[in-house]
């Protein structure tokens, strides 16, 4: 025994345990996420029973399983639960019972102990809804206009047609809304901004003046006109849907009323089959990614996450690209061994420990109030005292983690031009061509794989920093994307909603972060996949541009 | 074929080109220097004024305007309108600048008496109150009145009185008893006059209660007497000051004594202590009477600032001893005067304020951060009568006792900082002890900002040690493994593996520590306890027991370097069971519930706390020390263990003797960079920690780190103000460390490559 301990072998497999260790809480970590954020929009069965604890009136309850766990009865009662013995270990379920308009709270945990039996009602219907959360009920009839067209077995599969006729209404407001009023209102700031304008301007006579500013009150009469238009068609639309209602009991009894224009997807999942069920599952799969966040960010969608995180790497991109890619070559190329090049080396080196945060707060202080305060003085004047680039902004955002990312491009593009083999290089010159054209014709080409790896390992780096864009730009509701149809289509002056951000919004400064939680965790395991596909993709392109270089210098 | 004139001209183009491209590359790549430097020189030059001191320049001086001598003195907050009060009770509305009477309006009087003593409020209230001899006294507030006619500022000056009425207020009028000192003050209660006879030693309150008829709205005003018991026999009273709240009452007397009254109950008023304010033997030596001769609220009227006929600058509030005694306390001593204190000028927004003394000597000191921040000398000749500061602390008005006036302008953007605010315990207003506390804003206006960067550092440090407790074993062994006894298609298969952990998004790991892993291990805190213990025993085991009762046909199937595959599922195990086996542990040893029971041990046990915060924060950093020391494991010249196996060690052995000791600096250097992360990281802490700033090392409870509170209060902090560059500071502070940091374990790194080469 001793001489085992003497030889080590009991050491080595200690540090095998640690390489263990994290191989399992890598994978683990994932595994954690997947699992949850995919199992959120699969339509799980209601569960009913009846819930009897000592001393206190018996309650129906109706749900969906949210999670299970045991504990000591000594920490149950300590949780507020009625007990007859503390002394054995009692199982507790949370069930998601919704209905946050009736009830006071939507996740309520539940001893199993005085459960009743579970059973699974057929008619038990899912709304999810515009407010209030997800309902859970029953449905007892359908009116159009206030008359009661169906009622019982029959109410169901009316209430599906008419929701079916009254979606495409819906989505016409949401059209006009989110973007014919939008527009509008575009122009009308621009107008608005032109007479602030012309009121400034000192250098023009008289009549040009009225002139000019009769001309622009023609031009606002008309925006305003259309404005109301807009706002008609809207009512009308939202007049049309309220003639349709439905009227559902929860369990308990309440009796509630919907409008059409209040569901967003009813569902009864204990009658769908599997196969239903996938589909519907791959819809809400797809309503999540294309759809606008509803409920403080608790519900719908993240579309405007994915598109700000999108674009805010795309336009980082264009910046440190040619910047860390040209400091590489000077560094590989031109730079001779010296003081100058260690100090390089030790900047690169100390970029890329500084804390991201550091960034952050250079980019509020140097970019947006230095910089941008300035270009507001310079070419926004008429806006002011409202910053147009002297606040948080896509650009000031982009800027910042592009110095933040700097370093990840250097080093990469810098690792690539040291495994060009040096007869490539020589071949060149010998042929008689300057040190530029050797660079751009031969050596650059072979590296673009390279710089291609660092430019990827940048973007995943830029696209799960939060920390700095908290301070350059994020938001948790932007109320317009950075792109849309008016001059001059990609607004860099913007803020933006980012899907870290999302995260950290969601899941910690949300008034109810149980409602939230699933998508949480479903917006992470997107932002998770997204870096382990980028990052496994720039490990497999440097992997075989060694092979080949390998193969090359042999 | 191109002429030579072609050729000629092809070839100083392509030149001026290969210059232009040399050119553009090597400004890039300076600029990455250029890059580093300008963050640092920028956060510096944020940082920088928050170190300076303040300054007074006189600007102008003249006759005091419109005559007479002058009592008070006060600004609005344009300083486009001074106003001056006299002793015969007039208010002189002037222009600072010049000294030209804007407007002059007299207080309304009872017919023949005078004025034998005057008091005013809290500076920002810009109340003023006249005492007479005919046992009257006059309330009343300057206000100013700003329009924007034509887009251009107008202010206009006006008189309005407290109490609804410009008659004198009765306070001793049916006796005619002189008033010779009084105190005003409005609350929430009324408005109340405090008036005091030497000769007859009677001290009143009288209290202007209103009650508002919550139906009507319309205001009922009761006058209510209180008689309040002289201070002491032989004391004549010079100053009385009053709170907002109406509950303490202040008198400073001759004797060079402060008085505290509890009037929390009106009628009822209690003298609770007595404290003297001036050193009276020092006084005694110079043979002189030594007395309070300036008192005044700080704003928000907890602290008193007193000045003392020898010159000295105390400032005291009401502290409660440990039996629940309140009692006036001297808290700080101020850099005194040469001559007697004989006006103190409160900031009206600040815990600031200026003293002036009879020899010319004007002082602007701040509370909290216990500095004197100016002096300025006007000589000998001009004995400074009175002294106020603008409402925005940007201007100073100096009446001598000649009568002249001195106006000047002061800087003094950052008196909040000091040494000892920064990074000593300190007496903060309302509180029993000195403590290290960080509060930097409050929904108050009266609030104290307390800026104490002790329990920042101490969370980020606290953080940090734990992240590293946890990552260092880890990130270290696991290096020494996959560099040296690892497999190479097992390689092939954790490098990618540990470059994803790398990659992970800190927003991730945070969310998960603070929503999933926080619960988690408050509910199964023992099984968090066992996993650390029960882990490498079973590896050991694990160990025996593949070697020697696994069947030596089995442990062939598998080569070696494979240990760690084998690991897995004992991992899996480990933490199966040791989840399983918690509430059992609970049952068994913590009464049921182990959370309970540590807070029945006195551990303050917080859900978010640095236990979880060290193994989120330690999983962030295992892949950045990992890969550095296995960097440095792996490049150890081969024959060394070549030589050290030949000799006869084992590879445990060789590895242990030789090759750690050869890395051992690159391992350090691993973890100093590690370290630098650990320090910076922002959103794990501010997700997995409740961001209370505590100052201990308590792992069952939270932290605040110097990045994370740069991202809870940089969005909120005013720009340019001394919080904003207090939070540049703590960020230019993390930006060197990790320059220390990150440069040194550069140095160490090139050092170590040279060696391994000469090796």
């Amino acid at each position: 025994m001793r001489d085992w301990f003497k030889q080590g072998t009991p050491w080595i497999w200690l540090n095998a345990g640690a390489v263990a260790l994290s191989l399992v809480m890598v994978i683990g970590l994932v595994g954690h996420i997947a699992f949850n954020g995919l199992q959120h929009f699969w339509p799980r069965d209601l569960v009913a029973f009846e819930y009897s604890e000592p001393d206190r009136d018996p309650v129906q309850v109706l749900g969906e399983v949210d999670r299970t766990e045991s504990l000591t009865g000594r920490a149950a009662a300590e949780r507020g639960f009625r007990l007859e013995t503390e002394d054995e270990l009692v199982t507790r379920h949370r069930i998601k019972r919704g209905n946050r308009d009736v009830t006071d709270r939507d996740f309520v945990w539940y001893l199993e102990q005085h459960m009743g039996a579970w059973h699974y009602p057929e008619d038990a219907v899912r709304l999810e809804r515009r407010q209030w959360g997800d309902f859970y009920g029953f449905l007892d009839e359908v009116r159009v206009d206030g008359e009661v067209v169906a009622e019982g077995e029959a109410a169901w599969d009316r209430f599906e047609e008419l929701f079916a006729e009254n979606r495409p209404r819906i989505q016409e407001i949401g059209r006009i809304e989110r973007i014919e009023i939008g527009n509008v209102n575009a122009e009308l700031e621009e107008v608005r901004l032109a007479q602030r304008r012309l009121a400034a301007d000192e250098t023009i006579t008289q009549e040009a003046r009225t002139e000019r500013e009769a001309a622009l009150q023609i031009q606002r009469d008309e925006l305003e006109e259309q404005y109301a238009e807009l706002e008609d068609r809207r009512n009308e639309l939202l007049e049309r849907i309220a003639r349709y209602q439905v009227v559902l009991s929860t369990i308990e009894g309440h009796e509630v009323t919907h409008g059409m224009g209040d569901i967003v997807k009813p569902s009864r999942p204990n009658q769908m089959s599997v196969v239903d069920k996938s589909i519907f599952y791959v819809g809400e799969f797809w309503d999540f990614v294309s759809g606008y966040p509803r409920e403080a960010n608790t519900e719908g969608g993240i579309l405007p996450a994915i598109f700000g995180t999108v674009l805010m790497t795309l336009i980082m991109a264009v910046f440190v690209t040619p910047f860390g890619v040209l400091a590489a070559i000077y560094l590989s190329e031109y730079a001779k061994q010296g003081p100058l090049v260690r100090m390089i080396r030790i900047s690169v080196n100390n970029l890329a420990g500084v804390p991201s945060i550091v960034f952050g707060v250079f980019g509020l202080g140097f970019f947006v109030y230095l910089l941008g305060g300035a270009i507001d003085e310079l070419f926004f004047a008429e806006r002011l005292p409202a910053p147009t680039l002297g606040k948080g902004a896509v650009l000031w955002a982009s800027l910042t983690l592009a110095l933040l990312t700097l370093p990840v491009v250097i080093v990469s593009t810098e690792e690539g031009l040291s495994r060009i083999p040096g007869s490539i290089r020589h071949g060149s010159l010998a042929l008689g061509a300057t040190k530029a054209e050797m660079l751009w014709r031969t050596v650059l080409p072979l590296a673009t794989p390279a710089m291609i790896t660092g430019l990827i390992l940048a973007v995943a780096r830029a696209a799960g920093e939060v920390a700095p864009l908290m301070l350059v730009g994020v938001v948790k509701l932007a109320p317009q994307l950075p792109i849309d149809g008016n001059f001059p289509f990609i607004h860099v002056d913007r803020s933006f909603m980012h899907l870290g951000f999302h995260i950290y919004d969601v899941g910690f400064q949300s008034p109810n972060v149980e409602a939230g939680r699933p998508l949480v965790y479903a917006t992470a395991l997107i932002l998770v996949m997204v870096i382990i596909v980028l990052n496994l993709t720039a490990v497999a392109i440097r992997n075989r541009l060694r092979e080949k270089y390998r193969a090359e210098s042999d | 074929m191109p002429t030579a004139e072609q050729r000629r001209r092809l070839r100083k183009w392509r030149a001026v080109k290969d210059w232009a491209s040399k050119g553009t590359i090597a400004t890039f790549g300076i600029a990455v220097i250029g890059t580093l430097v300008l963050m640092f020189v920028y956060l510096f030059s944020e940082t920088v004024p928050i170190f300076g001191s303040a300054s007074m320049e006189p600007v102008t001086g003249y006759e005091a305007p419109g005559g007479g001598n002058t009592v008070h003195t006060a600004m609005e907050r344009y300083r486009e309108v001074a106003v001056r009060f006299t002793e015969e009770a007039e208010a002189i509305f002037f222009d600072p600048n010049d000294g030209s009477i804007i407007n002059r309006e007299a207080l309304e009087r009872t017919e023949g008496s005078q004025v034998t003593s005057y008091a005013t409020g809290e500076a920002r209230s810009r109340l003023i109150g006249y005492g007479l001899d005919d046992g009257r006294a006059i309330f009343a507030r300057h206000d100013y009145d700003i329009t924007y006619p034509g887009g251009q500022r107008t202010i206009t000056p006006r008189i309005s009185y407290v109490a609804d009425t410009p008659e004198p207020l009765e306070v001793f009028a049916a006796d005619e008893y002189r008033l010779d000192a009084i105190g005003v003050q409005r609350g929430r209660r009324g408005t109340a006059v405090v008036g005091a006879n030497n000769e007859r030693q009677q001290l009143r309150i009288v209290l202007f209660e209103e009650d508002e008829d919550f139906l009507t709205g319309a205001v009922t005003v009761e006058r209510k007497v209180h008689e309040v018991p002289w201070p002491g026999d032989d004391v004549e009273v010079t100053q009385i000051l009053m709170d907002t709240t109406m509950r303490n009452l202040f008198v400073g007397g001759d004797d060079g004594r402060l008085h505290y009254y509890d009037i929390a109950q009106m009628n009822n008023p209690r003298l609770i202590a007595s404290e003297r304010a001036i050193d009276q033997q020092a006084a005694e030596d110079a043979g002189e009477q030594a007395t309070v001769t300036a008192l005044d609220f700080l704003l928000g009227a907890q602290s008193l600032i007193s000045g003392g006929s020898d010159g000295s600058v105390a400032q005291w509030f009401l502290t409660q001893g440990d039996d629940g005694s309140r009692r006036l306390t001297r808290i700080r001593e101020f850099d005194g005067h040469e001559a007697p204190v004989t006006s103190i000028g409160p900031e009206h927004a600040r815990k600031g304020f200026a003293t002036a003394a009879a020899d010319g000597t004007v002082k602007l000191h701040y509370a909290t951060s216990h500095r004197t921040l100016a002096h300025v000398d006007l000589g000998d000749d001009i004995a400074i009568d009175s002294v106020s500061l603008a409402p925005r602390h940007d201007g100073l008005m100096i009446v001598g006792e000649d009568g002249t006036f001195r106006y000047l302008d002061v800087d003094n953007p950052h008196p909040e900082v000091s040494f000892s605010a920064l990074w000593q315990k300190v007496m903060y207003e309302g509180r029993n002890n000195p403590d290290y506390v960080w509060q930097s804003s409050s929904a108050t206006q009266e609030f104290e900002p307390k800026f104490s960067m002790v329990p920042l550092t101490i969370g980020t440090l606290k953080g940090a040690f734990y992240a590293m407790l946890f990552a260092i074993p880890v990130a270290v062994l696991a290096a020494i493994y996959s560099a040296y006894f690892m497999s190479s298609r097992m390689r092939t298969l954790t490098k990618p593996t540990i470059e994803i952990m790398e990659a992970l998004p800190t927003v991730i790991l945070g969310f998960l520590a603070g929503l999933w892993a926080a619960p988690f291990f408050e509910r199964n805190l023992p099984a968090v306890f066992s996993i650390l213990i029960l882990l490498p025993l079973a590896f050991v085991a694990m160990a025996w027991i593949w070697s020697r009762w696994v069947p030596s046909s089995w442990r062939q199937r598998i080569p070696g370097g494979w240990e760690a595959a084998i690991l897995v599922p004992v991992v899996l195990l480990v933490g199966w069971f040791a989840v399983t086996m918690s509430p059992y542990i609970e049952l068994a040893l913590f009464d049921g519930d182990m959370r309970q029971w540590l807070t029945e041990q006195g551990i303050n046990y917080d859900q978010r706390n640095a236990l979880v915060v060290g193994m989120a924060m330690g999983f962030a950093v295992i892949p950045t020390i990992y890969s550095i020391s296995e960097d440095a494991i792996f490049n150890v010249p081969k024959h060394l263990t070549q030589g050290a196996l030949a000799c006869g060690a084992t590879a445990w052995q060789a590895m242990a003797t030789v090759v750690l000791l050869t890395a051992s600096p690159g391992i350090f250097s691993a973890v100093m960079i590690g370290f630098g992360r650990a320090v910076g990281e922002t959103m794990i802490v501010l997700m997995a920690t409740g961001n209370s700033p505590v100052t201990n090392f308590n792992i069952f409870e939270g932290m605040r780190t110097l990045s994370a509170n740069i991202a809870v209060e940089m969005p909120e902090a005013a720009v340019g103000g001394t919080h904003f560059r207090l939070l540049f500071f703590a960020a230019l502070f993390l930006f060197l460390l990790t320059f220390v940091l990150n440069t040194l374990a550069e140095i160490v790194r090139h050092r170590l490559r040279r060696k391994y080469s000469s090796l």
